[in-house]
This record gives C-alpha cells, sequence and structure tokens, in this order.
C-alpha cells in the first residue's frame, strides 16, 4: 500500500488502491496505521481526492458526514432533523456505519492490507525465502522517498509479471542492459519462488563482461556501445551479495534493486486490458550525498522514460494487442522445463509456470 | 558576452518566439542532435512530474546533467531502445520572460504535447510548463536549464522523446 516514511506524523494520508478499488493509508493518532475504503459509507462517495495529505478527520464533501482517522463515523449533520422534522431513524447507530477498515500488516517501514480477515502472517505470506529479500531492502533503515512515477500501461496486469517473472528477455530485449552487463544470460544468476508459486524472484550479480564468442545469441550484445557521460551509471554494490534482485508478489507489487535504484511498482489494474503502473522510488534516510545522486541519475533506467522499462511497456503493448486478438491460441512457455522450480540461472520462464498455476488455482480455473 | 537581458521587451519576445518555435520544431521533425544542440555543454535538462516538483521530490522520469548525457538519450532513441513508431507534435504558448540572475533570462511557458500511434487517434499525451534559463554563447541562445514539469498525472505507456 505505501511505505511508512510517506505518512510519518498522525493525520498523514496517502490516497491509492487494491485491484480497481479505492483505498486510503492513514497515520492515526496511536502513530499505527489504518487502511480503510475510500467510500463514504453513507452514499458511496470517494471522500478523498488528494495522493498525498494530511488531515484531523476525513469529510465527505457530500453531506458531511464524518469520519476520525481510525474510519469511525464522529458526525452526521442533521441526525436529529431540523425544527424536529427528519432526521435519521432513532435507532441509527454511528458505530455501525463507519468506514470499512481492512487487515494491515506492517514490516520494517511497508504497510501492506487486505480485505481477507482471514490473511495470514506477512511473514508467512511472503514464505521465508522472499521475505529474506524483504529484508535484506528493508533492513530496518530509516526510507527516503525520492518520487513518484506513474505510468497508464495498456495491457493486461499480468503481463507486468510475466515480464519481471522472466529474466531471459533481459539479455535480448535490453540493448542497455546487456551493453553494460547489468543484467544478462551469461552472468551469475538465480530464479527463485516460494512454496505456492505466486511471488518470485529473479537475482544476479555482476560479473566480468564476456567475449563476443560467449554471447553469440545475444545479438542486443554491443560492445560497441558506450556513454558519452557515463556519470549515468556509476554503481557501487550496496549489499554483500547480489547486484540485482527483482521481487514479484502476488498479487500487486515488485519491489525493485537493479544496482543502486530501489523501487516499489504498485500495480493498479484498470479492468482487463490496462493497468496503472505507480513507481514509488526510494532510498535511505543515512545516504550521503553521492549515493543520493547516483539513485536519481540511475533512475533514468527505470520509470515509463527508462533506459530499459520503455522497451517492457512497449513490448507488454505488443503482447496485449496479439494475444487479445487470438484468444483461441495458447502461446508457447517451456523455456528451462514444462515444470517449475528454484533454478540457479536465468534461462527459464519457471517463474511465470508458478504463477499462473497459483493464479488457475485461485481463479478456480 | 550576455546583452540578452537589455534587449527590448517587444525584440526580446520576438527573439524568443523564433528560439521556442524552432527548438519544438527540431523535436517534431525528430531531428534530435540537432536538439542537443540547443543545450549549453553542462546544462541540466529534466522531465519531472508535477507531483514530485510541488512536493520537493527529486526523482525525475527523465535527468539529463550535461549535454553529452542528451547525445546518450539520443543514441538509444536512435539504436538501442524498442518502441512503436510515433508522431510527436510540440506547442509551446505564453512564452513569459523575467530577468534572472547573471544576465541569463528565465523563462516559463506552457507546452502542449501532441501524440499519434499507429491505428490509434491523436491525443494529448502531456501537458505541463517549461522553467528554463537560457543564456548567450556566441551569439547564439541555449538552454543552461530547462525544467518540463508535466500536469499529467498518468504517462500514457512510454515516453520515448523529449519534451
Amino acid at each position: 500500500m505505501s511505505l511508512e516514511a510517506e505518512i510519518p506524523t498522525p493525520g498523514d494520508y496517502k490516497r491509492t488502491f487494491i485491484g480497481d478499488k479505492p483505498v486510503v493509508v492513514i497515520r492515526n493518532n496511536d502513530h499505527e496505521v489504518t487502511v480503510v475504503e475510500n467510500r463514504c459509507a453513507h452514499r458511496g462517495v470517494q471522500f478523498c481526492q488528494k495522493h498525498l495529505g494530511h488531515t484531523a478527520e476525513f469529510v465527505c464533501p457530500y453531506h458531511q458526514w464524518t469520519y476520525d482517522l481510525d474510519g469511525n463515523l464522529i458526525g452526521v449533520p442533521f441526525r436529529r432533523g431540523v425544527k424536529r422534522q427528519g432526521g435519521m431513524p432513532a435507532d441509527f447507530d454511528p458505530r455501525n456505519h463507519g468506514l470499512r477498515k481492512l487487515a494491515v500488516a506492517r514490516r520494517n517501514g511497508v504497510v501492506f492490507a487486505s480485505f481477507a480477515e482471514d490473511t495470514e502472517p506477512l511473514a508467512d505470506y511472503l514464505g521465508e525465502t522472499m521475505l529474506g529479500f524483504f529484508d535484506r531492502i528493508f533492513d530496518g533503515r530509516e526510507i527516503e522517498v525520492l518520487g513518484y512515477s506513474r505510468q497508464l500501461v495498456p495491457a493486461n496486469w499480468k503481463l507486468m509479471f510475466e515480464n519481471i517473472k522472466d529474466p531471459y528477455h533481459a539479455s535480448l530485449l535490453h540493448v542497455f542492459l546487456v551493453s553494460f552487463g547489468l543484467f544478462r544470460a551469461d552472468q551469475p544468476a538465480m530464479v527463485k519462488m516460494d512454496a505456492t508459486g505466486r511471488h518470485g524472484a529473479l537475482v544476479s550479480w555482476k560479473a566480468p563482461v564476456a567475449a563476443a564468442g560467449e554471447v553469440a545469441d545475444m545479438r542486443s550484445f554491443r560492445q560497441d556501445f558506450t556513454l558519452a557521460d557515463a556519470r549515468l551509471l556509476d554503481p557501487v554494490r550496496e549489499y554483500p551479495e547480489f547486484t540485482v534482485v527483482m521481487t514479484t508478489l502476488w498479487p500487486n507489487l515488485i519491489i525493485q534493486q537493479q544496482s543502486n535504484t530501489l523501487a516499489m511498482r504498485q500495480l493498479v489494474t484498470r479492468g482487463p486490458h490496462e493497468f496503472e503502473l505507480a513507481w514509488t522510488f526510494f532510498g535511505y534516510k543515512t545516504d550521503d550525498e553521492a549515493m543520493r545522486l547516483r539513485r536519481l541519475r540511475q533512475a533514468n533506467l527505470m520509470g515509463p522514460a527508462g533506459y530499459v522499462s520503455i522497451d517492457d511497456s512497449e513490448v507488454m503493448k505488443f503482447s496485449q494487442h496479439g494475444v487479445k486478438a487470438y484468444p483461441e491460441v495458447n502461446g508457447v512457455m517451456e523455456m528451462g522445463g514444462r515444470d517449475w522450480k528454484d533454478e540457479p540461472h536465468m534461462v527459464t520462464e519457471g517463474a511465470i509456470r508458478s504463477f499462473y498455476d497459483y493464479y488457475r488455482t485461485v481463479m478456480g480455473l | 558576452m550576455n546583452d540578452f537581458a537589455a534587449l527590448p521587451v517587444r525584440e526580446m519576445r520576438l527573439e524568443l518566439e523564433g528560439l521556442y518555435a524552432e527548438y519544438a520544431g527540431a523535436l517534431d521533425e525528430e531531428r534530435f542532435e540537432d536538439w542537443a544542440e540547443f543545450f549549453t555543454e553542462d546544462c541540466f535538462y529534466q522531465i519531472i512530474p508535477r507531483e514530485n516538483h510541488d512536493l520537493g521530490l527529486p526523482v525525475a522520469t527523465w535527468r539529463s546533467e550535461s549535454k553529452a548525457m542528451l547525445h546518450d538519450r539520443v543514441t538509444s532513441i536512435r539504436k538501442t531502445a524498442v518502441y512503436a513508431p510515433r508522431y510527436l507534435r510540440r506547442y509551446v504558448t505564453g512564452i513569459r520572460p523575467r530577468a534572472g540572475s547573471g544576465g541569463t533570462i528565465t523563462v516559463r511557458a506552457n507546452y502542449l504535447v501532441v501524440e499519434t500511434l499507429q491505428d490509434e487517434l491523436s491525443r494529448v499525451f502531456n501537458a505541463g510548463y517549461y522553467l528554463d534559463e537560457i543564456v548567450r554563447v556566441s551569439g547564439e541562445f541555449k538552454f543552461a536549464r530547462k525544467v518540463c514539469v508535466f500536469d499529467s498525472v498518468l504517462v500514457p505507456n512510454s515516453l520515448i522523446y523529449p519534451l
């Protein structure tokens, strides 16, 4: 839903979404985090309209039903009528008409929420492997939000997960990544999944650039491609192992660590044919100026104008247009086998297969 | 020499109109190498969502800190990026110059970018304003700084070409 650094003070809130459903993440007066539906309990008005803000209470503009920072209904104008006429029925009890609250879980500065009341504890939900990758980035250090980026991708939301769960496309599609050795098939790598298959992680670490012969299949590999201003790419190793970890968490989150660019990518579905990709770039409060600048420069790789991610958003659109026009046809997803398991390399579509296995179970397909 | 700020108002406006027309023309005609020449060597060019700009958050959608970085972007557009064919057309209005420090001129101007993709109707791709600092180098106007602050909260898929 949010990083706690976005809502540090009681009364701070963030307007966001779970799927198509609008919600508000609120820091309450006890410094806890409340997540409520962004839907007035009266007539359904989406009462909160700002991405980020601060307030003492939420007032629906339509009839001024008023809620406290925990979503409790604390004011209903004309409840007793006017001049003894009208008003709510005598048995109307505001305690029964608060905003619907969601289950909330927090870990090291990150806020999760669920409509389900019986969601397992977050650590169990993520599983041991994904929890390890999560704690690697969110290790207790204070987070600093560096900014947002939002794009509307004309593709089904699952294509975004297919993209980030498929490490092998990067060696072929992304000339930029390949030529600078940021992520490439001949580098040491791993693909990891949780026990259910719903989450996944692509892991890679940088190794010396290969000679052209070893990367013959990679037509995207251009040894002649150099930057005129190399300050754009000046990565330093921040974590003890791995230079790239892309974690995909069911059903709507990607945690991105590509070199020194860190971001949460939240998927907000808008029906079956498009989704909003909401990026929250961040660093750590303890970053020095050089690291901060490094993150800002490397942000050029990501987002709607990213040296790398342009290729992805464009190809997702091409996929949508091809797949949608031929719903009766199946694709082929057999790279790395037909089942799925953790692999010590990146030439596999296993994490996509695991994702769809889980998807089909959830959807009863 | 920088005598820009000393120009009479009418003359300055005419010169600026010409500058922005040529700038937009270079981009609309996809003469990206020419576009980079509108900037000083140590220029700063940035495309940033208004949301970040207003909150004082530094991350930009596009951040270049030199003309060389602009050329790297052009190389990517020409040679490495994968994207569908498109036409972009830029409309710059409301050019408002003010005297800046050290003989520079600061300009605020509105821009509108219309995008045309295959199989789709032309649409407003991006709307915002420029926050520019202009200097005169060897008699020519150059952007020392150009910040494109866009109101459009959502970018329609991909931003490939400069604004």
